[in-house]
């Protein structure tokens, strides 16, 4: 049998940690009721009739996504530590970097999925307007989505070598997320409140070039922190 | 009972002492021999301890980075021992500049913190050598402690530029370099030469730290090379 091409391996690895997920579904479960859960938190720990629920949404949304993204990063090396499931995963006749792909895009479609349940949870509780800003929201969401993971997942397979690998990845991973959750956050301000996307540009732009910088510099520097 | 000798005498660290008072003679000079600013007055003179501080905790971690992304491709362990040691370092001269900065903001701006660009940047340098330095302490083999560092380092010196820019983004208040301005010198000279002194002094006092904290390391992975050899662990 051929050996498969980067983007076939990563793609297979991806599906295969999707179907352990789909079929046990209790990381996913537990990342939504976490996420939730800190939305209907963070209501109550702002004063309603001093800062209104529309200038809250996108920190409350934006501090929601990069946690409970944290939490898939952390169990995408950890379901490989079972078993020894990793060394077996390092065997395959796959480049190293296709491993960290995979790994990354079933990361994506696990925070997109979070995304799409607390999004219209925060619509209807903090009362967001999102009908007509539903289009932008989306291309900002991708954009800070593929940063946050690419970061994350990085991080994870670093930590994942350590003891204490639940308290140190985001100890290691939330500065590197500044320049995504910040940009983000802004940018899904600026849409929320009505004004036309092209006044976010900017802040796109960081995004975007984060994105690059970031997916090309994490698959490298992958196949280092997994030699043995 | 196992023969035991005595460590070898270090030298004594003639390099330590010229750094420290070359560094005690910048203070004088920046004290007694410098006049105050005109508007600032004496709190001014934080500038002399914040500026080269700042200077040697980017120098550091530029070059921490830099000696794991050659250790990557060389193994060499002394990179390594460098990278631990600049990192280190480092970390004491950026907890300068944050101790420094608020202390001149708050008489100047009239408050210890704000989110300007600079500011947020070397807050969250700060944050990630702390990373840097916990991570070196979870992992216990040396060499993958050398792999992990270096990957963490390298990505660190990735990360400055999108800090910056995107809190440069979102608002700025810090005072504009007033040294290197392009209307040229706008500083007194006596205060310049002050300010160049001090970089100076701050330079080889980061030089002299580095180089002690490196000796240490060299001893440390030393007496663990020793005890690995030793049948019973060296106990």
């Amino acid at each position: 049998m051929r050996a498969p091409g980067l983007l076939a391996a990563s793609w297979a690895i991806a599906r295969k940690d999707l179907a352990i997920e789909f079929r046990t579904r209790s990381a996913f479960l537990s990342s939504v009721v976490f996420s939730l859960l800190a939305i209907v938190i963070f209501y109550f720990a702002w004063d309603p009739t001093a800062v209104g629920p529309l200038a809250l949404a996108p920190g409350v949304l934006w501090v929601t996504f990069t946690f409970s993204g944290l939490l898939a990063m952390h169990r995408s090396f950890g379901v490989e530590a079972a078993d020894g499931a990793i060394d077996a995963l390092l065997v395959a006749p796959v480049a190293r970097e296709s491993i960290f792909l995979g790994k990354a895009l079933a990361n994506v479609v696990f925070v997109a999925g979070v995304q799409a349940v607390s999004l219209p949870a925060i619509a209807i509780f903090y009362n967001v307007p999102l009908a007509g800003a539903w289009l932008p929201l989306l291309g900002i969401l991708l954009l800070a989505t593929v940063g946050l993971v690419a970061v994350g997942t990085l991080f994870a397979s670093i930590t994942a070598n350590t003891r204490m690998a639940e308290l140190l990845l985001p100890v290691l991973a939330i500065p590197f997320f500044v320049p995504v959750v910040m940009p983000a956050a802004q940018a899904t301000a600026d849409v929320l409140s009505g004004r036309p996307i092209a006044e976010s540009f900017a802040w796109l732009r960081i995004l975007l070039a984060f994105d690059l910088v970031f997916v090309y510099a994490c698959t490298v520097a992958y196949p280092f922190t997994i030699e043995d | 009972m196992p023969e035991t000798s005595a460590a070898p005498r270090r030298p004594f660290d003639w390099f330590a002492l010229l750094a420290v008072a070359v560094t005690a003679a910048a203070y004088v000079r920046a004290i007694w021999f410098t006049p105050p600013e005109m508007l600032q007055g004496y709190a001014q003179k934080i500038l002399y301890v914040h500026a080269p501080s700042a200077w040697v905790a980017f120098l550091a971690f530029g070059l921490t980075a830099l000696a794991g992304a050659f250790w990557l491709f060389l193994r060499d362990p002394r990179l390594d021992r460098f990278a631990e040691s600049s990192a280190e370092v480092g970390v004491v001269f950026t907890t300068a500049v944050l101790v420094s900065g608020p202390l001149w903001a708050k008489p100047i701006w009239g408050t210890w913190w704000t989110w300007d660009a600079r500011l947020t940047l070397t807050l969250f340098l700060w944050f990630v050598y702390l990373g840097y330095l916990v991570l070196r302490g979870v992992i216990p083999e040396r060499d993958a402690r050398a792999r992990l560092s270096a990957v963490l380092g390298i990505l660190g010196a990735l990360l400055v530029p999108f800090i910056h820019l995107s809190v440069y983004l979102f608002r700025t208040m810090h005072p504009m370099p007033v040294v290197a301005n392009p209307d040229g010198f706008q500083m007194p000279p006596v205060m310049v030469k002050t300010f160049f002194f001090a970089f100076f002094a701050f330079t080889l006092l980061y030089a002299a730290l580095v180089r002690a904290r490196y000796a240490f390391a060299t001893d440390r992975d030393a007496l663990e090379a020793t005890l690995d050899a030793t049948p019973d662990g060296g106990r």
